[in-house]
Parts: structure tokens; C-alpha cells; sequence
């Protein structure tokens, strides 16, 4: 590991010094606001790194580029904000088809539409219940620190190899344009044989090796689909959450990525003026952490759930917890940064009852 | 008793099986040429195909390579990343008019342009072959398809699209040429094309791009015999074979 330094980054930054990290060989960009950081730096630190960076002629081109890079068994990236990502379900239904190993952030914005170029958690639905055509999921990663979006984004490389299968970082605008101190970190061992045993390089000496996601044979689609629900099953081994004085408490806020963290914050207020709330802020989206509530619903706890948007992963946490109990609803509209002070309210109605 | 006599011999890299293509189809001899010349060149242990999307979409099951299948349109933007991913290996994309020409003219523009040291093989029947035989941008002016019962006409579907013409005026291009295969002079100067188009990307100087004029005789309603005829009499004329773009024979004068 290299020696522990700390540097004063943007979210957008620390992702890009993340896959690097990682190990990354190929990124291929579109401009579009808040990520414009990230192509802009790995234009130069790619290239520097042996790496080839291309900016795509669309988000469309870029995520199929993607899909032909992943498919050499190599790690590339691509990154985006939500109108762009729109653009690239349709390759990312084909890599999850053909169980392709790309990693792709979304340094989410307002929406529906142009929408703004403000924070927003609006594509929640889109991130973790598909998105593209067919049945098929991505590992979801959301991080609430610029810490952690370095430190997710060299996991999501991992991870998309382990399961061979697209991987979403899940970011917003708060967290791409926030500057944060970040310690930097390289991870030991990279297998340099990753991907080999499958990624294409040429029928050297064996036969061809074929990816596709087309499967007409009788029998042959269903096998697929069969395959690709038991990795996905698989899958929630890596579900990961952060728990914040969640023990004593009597209401469990759950929210994820920036409004997670700015929901800590009003709890750590509201905490010391005795006020029992703890919070849940899921890491992992796919595969969401329904257990760890299922758990904290059975010992009594009651829930709210904050958002920037306007009702999405709620429906989740209602899934988790519909045994046993129900969970409140606070959506902050987009357009707007929220603060601290914006989650007091509600939290203290919720914690009425 | 019919006896079967193989009178040529398959290239390595072709498999030693029936296609699922129709009687009188030219996907099968543009795969063979493909193959001729992934053979002659020995590049078949380097040689990365990426399929599209249309009546070729198996293409993979004729030509023993490291295959990967790519949505409509978008093979050039999925050969990039397998070319920046792998550079020392021969990749090429292997598309119809309707993949090509239409739902994929931003990324065949843009991939050539960028000069990608990719081959791009160009299947060019005038026609949707797979969905049935719907109007493609290649689709001749008169031309009757299902989706153009009239025939195509110039007001209100524009002009068909020359697509070599189109790719040989861009910078990164390094070979564009329009040939046929609807008989045995055709099919000549066609492989010495193909064969030149990969010996371009082995030397790096750029996109090489091949046009093929093919038959689809089903959705032509015709026989194999009435659309080769259409080839030489219909589409020729309006698609003229020959060289649009060949960056080393002008190093060479
Ligand atoms: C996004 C998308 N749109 C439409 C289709 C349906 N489709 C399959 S093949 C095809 C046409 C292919 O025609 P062409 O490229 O001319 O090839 P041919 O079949 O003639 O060889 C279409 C439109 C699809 N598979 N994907
Ligand atoms: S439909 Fe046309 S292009 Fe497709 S296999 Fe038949 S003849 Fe060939």
C-alpha cells in the first residue's frame, strides 16, 4: 500500500484518482454537467497512466465502447449524469446480458428531462430497477463522502469482476463537486490474470470464445436468465450500510449517498438535545440492505424515510420491513441544496408519530 | 444418386457448416471473402469480430474467431473499445445498411473519422433483410418495400444513401471501396478489396471500410438468379463500384 497521503479533491476527482487506482485502462466520456471533471481529468492522468481515454460522440457510443473494452477482459469505465445515462441502458442491458464487467458512474442530476444541473437522487428507479430492457440488475454503489467515492469506485472495479456483471456508482451533483480531504490508496495484488480466461484477445492457440446475449436455442434464454438470477442472488453478499446510533434509537432514518450524510448531521443535532433517531444509510443499493431493517423493524424501531426526489427507494424500504412495520416519507423536491436544518422538521413529526 | 463433390477448399477460419442464410443470399460469400483474407493474411489467431445486428447476426457461427455481439447500429462504437482495449489485435465490424446507415450513422461517422485502425465490411442489400424487408436508407428511388409499398419515392424518403462516397471523404480513412459479388469478376476485385482493407489495419494507417452490393432475394421477391441480375442492372448504376479512398496507393505516386 502507498504511503497514506492525505489531498484536498472533488468527489468528481476522487473518482477519477479511484480508477485509476484500480487499475483502470480505458475510459470513454461525453461531456454533460456536474461530471465534466471526470473526463477532464483522465484526458491527461489516463494517457500518463498507459491508458487510453476517448471522449465518444454520445453517451450512446461511449457505453458501447464500454461494453467492447469490458469484453477484452480488461477494467474501463465510463461516466455520465442522468440525461446521459438514459442513453446508456441500452448498452448496459447488453453487457448485463452478456455478463460484461464495466463500471459506469452517474453524477446524478435534476430531472425528469433537462431538468438542472443540481443535485438530485431521481434516478433511483432507473439505477437499481433496470433501466434497460430484460430482467437483469446492476451492483448499485452510492457513496456519501468523497472519501468514499474513491474508495467505492476502486470496489466497483472488484466487484464487476467478481461477478462479471456492469457495476453503477451511484453519485449525485453534492458529492462530484464537493471537495473533501481524501487519504488515496492503491489496492494490493491486482490479478494480472483478471479476465483473461474469458476476455477476448484472439483464438490463440484454442477455440473462439464468443460474447453474446442472444440466446434463440430452445431452452437456451431461460438457461441464461436462470444463470443470471442465481449471481444476482449471489450478489447479496456484498450488501453493505452504514449504521449511525441506530441502537437506542427509536426512529431509524434511513437515507442514502449525500442526503445520507446531511440527514448524519441533523441527527447528531437533534441527538443532543435528547432525541433518540439513528440512521441507516445504505452503500450498497443493489443488493439493498432489507435484512438490517427487517432486524431493526422486529426490535421496535419506527421509520423515516428521507430523499431527494420525490418517493423512490421508500418503496424498498417498505418492501424490507412490511412484516412488521411501515416507514414515513419525507422527498425533498430538486432544484435546491438541502441542509441540515431542511430534515429537522420532519424528523422531529416522524419522531411524534 | 446425387453425389456431393467439394470443389474448393474451406479457408482455416471458416467453419465446416450449413448457413442459415436464403438460397442465393450474398452474406455467405462476403463471410468467405472475410475469411479468405483473415486466412491469406494469417491473422486468424489475432482477429476479434464484432457482429451487429440484421440477418448476419450469427456470423460468429461461420468464422471461428473471439466474437463479441453488439446492439443495432452501434459495432463501430464496440469495436473502438475492443481496438483501444486490445491495440495489437485485428478487429472489424461486420454490418448491413440498416445497421449501418441508419440507426448507426453517428457511430460508423465518428469511428471512421477518429481513423480507428478497425475494417469495417458493409453489407449493402437496399433492404431491412431480418425484420422482413422494411425500406433501409440504401433502398433504391422506386424500389417497393413493406414499409414503402408505393415504391421509395424521392419527397418523401429522400434519397438512398451512398455510403462509401460518404465514408471516403473522412480524415481518418485510410480505404474505402465499393465492390459486388454477383459474378466471378465482381467476386475477384471484391477479395483483393477485403484482402486490402485488413492489410491497411496491420499497417496502422487507418479505418478501411468495404462496401458490399448483396442480394436479398426473399425480401426482393426474386429468384437468386433475377437478383444478381438486379445487382449489375439496378444497383450498380446508382452505387458505382470501385476505389473512393486508398491512402497508400497515393504514397506510392
Ligand atoms: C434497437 C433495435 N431496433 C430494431 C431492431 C430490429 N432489427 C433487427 S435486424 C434489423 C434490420 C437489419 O437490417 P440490415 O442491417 O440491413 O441487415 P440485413 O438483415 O439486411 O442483413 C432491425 C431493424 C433491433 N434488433 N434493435
Ligand atoms: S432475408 Fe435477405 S439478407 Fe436475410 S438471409 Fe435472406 S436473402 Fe439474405
Amino acid at each position: 500500500m502507498s504511503t497514506p497521503k492525505r489531498i484536498f479533491v472533488k468527489g468528481n476527482e476522487a473518482i477519477s484518482r479511484g480508477a485509476l487506482a484500480a487499475g483502470m485502462k480505458c475510459f470513454f466520456g461525453y461531456p454533460i454537467t456536474p461530471q465534466n471533471d471526470i473526463p477532464e481529468f483522465l484526458s491527461q492522468a489516463l494517457p500518463d497512466a498507459g491508458g487510453q481515454f476517448v471522449q465518444a460522440e454520445s453517451e450512446v457510443a461511449a457505453a458501447n465502447m464500454l461494453l467492447g473494452a469490458a469484453g477484452c477482459g480488461i477494467r474501463a469505465m465510463t461516466s455520465s449524469s442522468s440525461p446521459g445515462m438514459s442513453l446508456k441502458q441500452e448498452a448496459i442491458s447488453y453487457m448485463a446480458g452478456s455478463e460484461l464487467p464495466g463500471v459506469l458512474v452517474n453524477v446524478s442530476r435534476g430531472g425528469p428531462g433537462l431538468g438542472d444541473i443540481g443535485p438530485s437522487q431521481g434516478d433511483y428507479f432507473q439505477s437499481v430497477k433496470g433501466g434497460g430492457h430484460g430482467d437483469y440488475k446492476l451492483l448499485v454503489l452510492a457513496p456519501g463522502t468523497v472519501q468514499e467515492a474513491y474508495d467505492l469506485t476502486i470496489k466497483a472495479f472488484d466487484l464487476a469482476f467478481k461477478y462479471r456483471n456492469p457495476v453503477l456508482v451511484l453519485a449525485d451533483a453534492i458529492i462530484g463537486q464537493m471537495k473533501e480531504p481524501v487519504v488515496p490508496w492503491v489496492p494490493e495484488n491486482l490479478d494480472p490474470d483478471e479476465g483473461q480466461d474469458w476476455g477476448l484477445q484472439g483464438a490463440t492457440n484454442r477455440g473462439p470464445r464468443l460474447l453474446k446475449s442472444l440466446f434463440l436455442d430452445d431452452g437456451a434464454l431461460a438457461g441464461q436468465n436462470q444463470k443470471l438470477q442465481a449471481k444476482y442472488q449471489a450478489m447479496q453478499a456484498e450488501v453493505d450500510q452504514e449504521l449511525f446510533l441506530t441502537e437506542d434509537a427509536e426512529l431509524i432514518v434511513v437515507a442514502f449517498g449525500s442526503i445520507g450524510r446531511i440527514v448524519k448531521s441533523t441527527i447528531r443535532k437533534l441527538r443532543a438535545q435528547g432525541h433518540k433517531v439513528g440512521l441507516v444509510r445504505p452503500i450498497t443499493l443493489f443488493p439493498f440492505p432489507s435484512e438490517v431493517l427487517l432486524n431493526l423493524a422486529k426490535e421496535g424501531k419506527r421509520f423515516l424515510t428521507i430523499e431527494h426526489n420525490m418517493g423512490q427507494m421508500v418503496e424498498d424500504v417498505r418492501l424490507s420491513i412490511r412484516t412488521v412495520a411501515d416507514s414515513a416519507f419525507h422527498g425533498q423536491l430538486p432544484g435546491n441544496l438541502p441542509t441540515p436544518d431542511d430534515f429537522e422538521e420532519p424528523i422531529l413529526k416522524a419522531l411524534e408519530g | 444418386m446425387t453425389q456431393e463433390i467439394r470443389v474448393t477448399n474451406y479457408p482455416e477460419v471458416l467453419t465446416d457448416r450449413a448457413s442459415h442464410y436464403c438460397p442465393g443470399c450474398h452474406h455467405g460469400t462476403a463471410h468467405r471473402l472475410v475469411a479468405e483474407a483473415i486466412t491469406d493474411l494469417g491473422l486468424v489467431d489475432k482477429t476479434i469480430l464484432v457482429g451487429s445486428i440484421g440477418c448476419s447476426v450469427f456470423i460468429y457461427n461461420y468464422l471461428s474467431l473471439d466474437a463479441i455481439e453488439s446492439p443495432h447500429g452501434r459495432a463501430p462504437a464496440v469495436a473502438t473499445g475492443v481496438k483501444r482495449a486490445r491495440p495489437d489485435k485485428i478487429v472489424f465490424t461486420y454490418q448491413g445498411d440498416g445497421d449501418l446507415a441508419s440507426i448507426g450513422m453517428a457511430e460508423i461517422m465518428h469511428c471512421a473519422n477518429r481513423g480507428e485502425n478497425i475494417t469495417t465490411i458493409f453489407v449493402n442489400n437496399t433492404v431491412y433483410g431480418m425484420t422482413g424487408g422494411q425500406m433501409a436508407p440504401t433502398t433504391l428511388v422506386g424500389q417497393k418495400t413493406t414499409t414503402c409499398p408505393g415504391g421509395r419515392c424521392r419527397e418523401n424518403e429522400g434519397m438512398p444513401i451512398r455510403m462509401t462516397e460518404i465514408i471516403a471523404s473522412l480524415g481518418g480513412v485510410a480505404f474505402a471501396e465499393r465492390v459486388a459479388v454477383n459474378n466471378i469478376k465482381n467476386i475477384k476485385k471484391a477479395r483483393k478489396a477485403v484482402t486490402k482493407a485488413f492489410e491497411y489495419q496491420t499497417k496502422e494507417v487507418g479505418f478501411s471500410f468495404v462496401e458490399v452490393l448483396a442480394t436479398c432475394p426473399t425480401n426482393w421477391r426474386m429468384t437468386p438468379l433475377q437478383a444478381n441480375k438486379r445487382i449489375e442492372t439496378e444497383m450498380i448504376p446508382y452505387f458505382p463500384l470501385g476505389n473512393f479512398k486508398d491512402v497508400l496507393a497515393k504514397e506510392e505516386k
